[in-house]
């Protein structure tokens, strides 16, 4: 089994699926020629030809908006969003559209569109290449949303997407593309939509998130185990639907649960986590629910000490499961 | 019954229709003008909640279709277009259907409003409230076809208003740059709600089309004639992959915007009624009988039949069961529906 990169294996969801489906096709700004400015889609024009690898004009809401449109033909779109921070002009197409297509014609049309995005901060992209929009459009039923950590899932997960039929925004962690590497088998698998994955088990607290800080909680997971303090990470992968499942049994197994994520706090993700917890399972807490996200401020910084006090890391999460455990 | 024998140079058969289609063109349009009529008058009636009327601009609409093909092409409409979704084969019941928001409605099962259609069987994709956005369907779509080597279009329409939104933009220039087998047009009607051309738009809406690298075309939408050559020239540089059409048809709302809408606190009476006289529906009866294919005993046996269909549309339609109450939970994700429809 090969070890490779979190970019790699999203490049090689899209080759795959490419080459099983004629349907698929990709399009965004600079996918084509260029590869994608991550590189994300290098060496898939020369593949598979400019008809399906296309480079768009710079404007997301017809990226977006004619991918809904091949959707409803019946092929099989991949629209990038260059970074999530310009997924906006699009959001119109994504909400108001591709969310209600299947709802508002009673399943006579679907939209079977994948959207990628790159999320999340750690490159010095300043306010507007760093941003996590998760919140966004989280709570807009008829959307799928997912987040994958690992490398493997990357892959799997996105080429689920494709094979969906519904429309799934595929949230990339852009710090996760190098940082992040992992078995990944080459042959063809997917991870189910809506299920998530026990990363790592313990006992003594349990921490749930999905994305870039799962690495870091993943490394304080090991600092704190010399520590003799056992915990249960929990990667979410899908974050809509959620998988309430294995929310519960996740908190059920040690008591006390910590919520991480980049995106800000209020309003994220975590809130609905925590408040699931709460509705289900708060006479079985041994202490209040824990969340550890991006601070309640518009966007990070571009300079090196207000992009590092915004970024999760390995000390932080540390510190909060180790406050977490000694509670 | 066609007047073979004359001399006279007809148009609509220039253009290309036989004698039998120019008259079906205008059944068609008499069949939009009296659902519209009807629907008006069973909202004042309180039988239903809401109308949004097409009158008017039947003319262009129905004659577009008829350039089309309407077994193949892909069609999305904006809401007005009950002259377009009749002429490629929606029914009169189906209409009335999704007036009453009844489950059999095979727009939205009775989801959304009326003039919101939809419908995979005639290849009517289905369109929102938020104007424009079917813009960018329609140039994916055509893309699709493009990729495919299907020698089909997409037709789209929308009003004046909506030729401001970025939609619709970004959309004629991502069928510009590709050659797209697209035709847009533009129904402009004059009004956006209440507020006229002359403050939504400072040059002509056609011109737009040269800024993206295609022909843009205005055409007077009261002559249907007109609108059918511009359609079917449109159709034909589309499929000869020649790329996208502009097409500006100007008319005029002759209704409110809605039956929501009182239209004479922002436009005068007379100036509906100066409109009124130019209406392409009674001159297209005319161009008829002048060419010897109609006569008023024709017409009034036409419109018996038009008023019998839809006697039958609107009492099957009232009658027709609602949906369920918890049926609003199906739909959200495949698979949630059990038995589908």
């Amino acid at each position: 089994m090969a070890v490779m990169h979190y970019i790699d294996a999203i490049r090689l969801a899209m080759e795959e699926e490419m080459t099983r489906d004629e349907d698929v096709f990709v399009l965004g700004e600079d996918v084509g020629y260029k590869g994608g400015v991550f590189t994300t889609t290098k060496g898939l024009l020369e593949k598979f030809g400019p008809e399906r690898v296309l480079d768009t004009p710079l404007a997301e809401s017809v990226i977006a908006g004619a991918a809904i449109g091949a959707a409803m033909y019946g092929l099989k779109p991949i629209a990038e969003m260059q970074y999530a921070d310009f997924i906006f002009p699009a959001t119109n197409q994504i909400i108001s559209e591709a969310a209600k297509i299947r709802y508002r014609s009673a399943s006579d049309w679907t939209c079977p569109v994948v959207i990628r995005a790159p999320i999340g901060g750690g490159v010095f992209g300043g306010l507007y290449h760093s941003q996590s929009v998760e919140s966004v459009f989280f709570g807009t039923p008829g959307l799928k949303i997912v987040a994958p950590y690992t490398a493997y899932d990357a892959k799997g997960l996105l080429k689920a997407a494709v094979r969906d039929p519904d429309p799934v925004l595929y949230f990339e962690h852009k710090k996760c593309y190098r940082l992040v590497s992992g078995e990944v088998p080459e042959d063809d698998y997917i991870v189910p939509i809506g299920k998530a994955n026990v990363l790592r088990e313990g006992d003594d607290i349990t921490v749930i998130g999905y994305s870039l800080p799962l690495h870091f909680a993943m490394q304080a997971a090991e600092d704190l185990e010399a520590e003799g303090i056992s915990s249960h990470i929990l990667d979410l992968r899908t974050l809509q639907p959620l998988d309430k499942e294995a929310i519960l049994e996740a908190v059920r197994r040690t008591g006390k649960v910590l919520i991480v994520h980049e995106d800000n706090k209020t309003g994220g993700v975590g809130a609905e986590v925590a408040a699931i917890i709460a509705e289900e399972l708060l006479y079985e807490l041994d202490a209040p629910i824990m969340r550890l996200c991006g601070p309640d401020v518009p966007a990070m910084p571009i300079h090196a000490p207000g992009e590092k006090h915004f970024m999760l890391n390995r000390e932080k999460l540390r510190d909060a499961m180790r406050q977490l455990a000694l509670y | 019954m066609a007047n073979t024998g004359t001399k006279r140079t007809f148009r609509h058969r220039e253009v290309g229709l036989t004698d039998d289609e120019a008259v079906q063109m205008y059944a068609t349009m008499l069949m939009a003008r009296r659902y519209d009529e009807r629907a008006l008058l069973l909202q004042r009636a309180g039988k239903i909640n809401f109308h949004i009327s097409g009158i008017g601009q039947e003319a262009a609409q129905v004659a577009a279709a008829f350039a089309l093909d309407r077994e193949n092409d892909w069609f999305l409409p904006y809401y007005r277009d009950y002259g377009f979704v009749l002429a490629v084969g929606m029914t009169l019941r189906e209409l009335m259907l999704s007036l009453f928001a009844k489950e059999e409605d095979p727009n939205s099962a009775g989801r959304q409003m009326p003039g919101h259609f939809g419908c995979k069987r005639l290849r009517i994709v289905t369109g929102s409230s938020p104007v424009t956005t079917q813009v960018p369907h329609a140039v994916g779509i055509a893309y699709a076809l493009k990729l495919k080597r299907q020698p089909y279009v997409s037709f789209v329409t929308f009003g004046e208003g909506s030729s401001n939104q970025g939609d619709f933009h970004e959309g004629c220039n991502f069928a510009g740059v590709h050659k797209l087998p697209v035709i847009f047009m533009c129904e402009n009607n004059q009004y956006a709600i209440s507020v006229p051309i002359s403050r939504q738009v400072a040059g002509r809406i056609c011109d737009r089309a040269v800024g993206y690298g295609f022909p843009g075309v205005r055409v007077d939408g009261n002559d249907p004639l007109e609108v059918y050559k511009v359609v079917k020239e449109a159709r034909e540089r589309a499929v000869a992959g020649e790329g996208p059409t502009l097409i500006e048809a100007v008319m005029y709302r002759l209704s409110p915007h809605s039956t929501s809408d009182n239209d004479l606190a922002y436009r005068s009476k007379e100036e509906v009624e100066e409109h009124r006289a130019k209406d392409g529906l009674p001159r297209y009866r005319q161009y008829l009988i002048d060419c010897g294919l109609w006569n008023e005993e024709l017409d009034r046996s036409l419109d018996a039949n038009i008023r019998q269909m839809l006697d039958e549309a609107t009492e099957y339609a009232d009658k027709a069961p609602y949906p369920s109450p918890e049926s609003i939970m199906h739909h959200v994700y495949a698979g949630d529906a059990e038995g589908g429809r």
